[in-house]
């Protein structure tokens, strides 16, 4: 589904950027994460299974077990997404105000 | 460099702000905004139509060198209240994105210093992110101006 694949759709929902917190600073297992949440565990699967597929997070074997952990570079996705359009808006108000202040010493 | 003006756009969220000071009187600011002249000046558009009025319509285009129209926006304005504030609805057109609301706040911090607070509504959230995520029909707009500028310039 690619509306999955969509990580400003990943990061709408509450529990999804809890898990991204949480492992922001350490690898952890499904079982792990799961256990910081009230939720049932298939909820928590379901949620790493959709931060998995728009690769906010990567799974990495170790031994029986699967660490889940961030994905940096996908966040900084989000961070610069609205930065072009800050950078359109900035040009254009840098304009207004030169714009005038030409005028207010015309007038 | 830090960009002056900032954007807050939540996630989730079907809204936008855009804030960002002048060093210019609000009611500098909001002249820029409502004399056909003087937007043409900063936007890089031509003015159709500005009705600064209640319940009056505004028209902007852009046309290349070859007279073809590269972007074209219209919309309504509501709530005018000068050196203070107005609405309008922003509608691209042919561009498959639906009106937007937006909400045009000039507040007075000092006789020489203002603040504009610019909030949009959009109809959905999908719409805002795709919205932001190309920005958009005015960025092509915009380059291509100061493209001919610098050719211009040689």
């Amino acid at each position: 589904m690619d509306l999955r694949r969509d990580v400003f759709q990943a990061i709408a929902d509450p529990t999804r950027r809890a898990i991204l917190l949480l492992v922001a600073t350490q690898s952890m297992t499904a079982g792990t994460i799961a256990s910081h949440f009230d939720t049932k565990r298939p909820t928590v699967s379901k949620h790493l299974q959709i931060l998995t597929e728009c690769e906010l997070l990567a799974k990495e074997p170790s031994g029986r077990e699967i660490y889940y952990h961030l994905n940096p570079n996908k966040m900084k996705e989000i961070a610069n997404f609205i930065a072009p359009f800050q950078k359109l808006w900035d040009d254009r108000f840098n304009k207004l105000e030169s714009v005038m202040k030409n005028y207010k010493t015309k007038g | 460099m830090e960009l002056k003006t900032k954007i807050h756009a939540e996630d989730g969220k079907q809204e936008l702000t855009i804030e960002r000071e002048f060093d210019l009187p609000a009611s500098l600011v909001f002249k820029a905004h409502t004399e056909p002249e003087l937007i043409e000046q900063w936007m890089g558009n031509k003015v159709l139509k500005f009705e600064a009025k209640n319940h009056g319509g505004w028209i902007f285009e852009t046309k290349n060198a070859d007279g073809v129209v590269l972007f074209r926006a219209n919309g309504v304005l509501h709530d005018i209240v000068p050196n203070e504030r107005f609405t309008r609805t922003f509608e691209m057109e042919n561009t498959g994105f639906f009106p937007q609301l937006e909400f045009f706040e000039f507040q007075e911090i000092s006789e020489t210093k203002s603040k504009l607070v610019m909030h949009i509504i959009y109809k959905s959230v999908e719409q805002r992110d795709k919205i932001l995520k190309m920005p958009f029909a005015q960025g092509i707009n915009m380059a291509h101006n100061q493209l001919e500028q610098v050719v211009k310039n040689k």
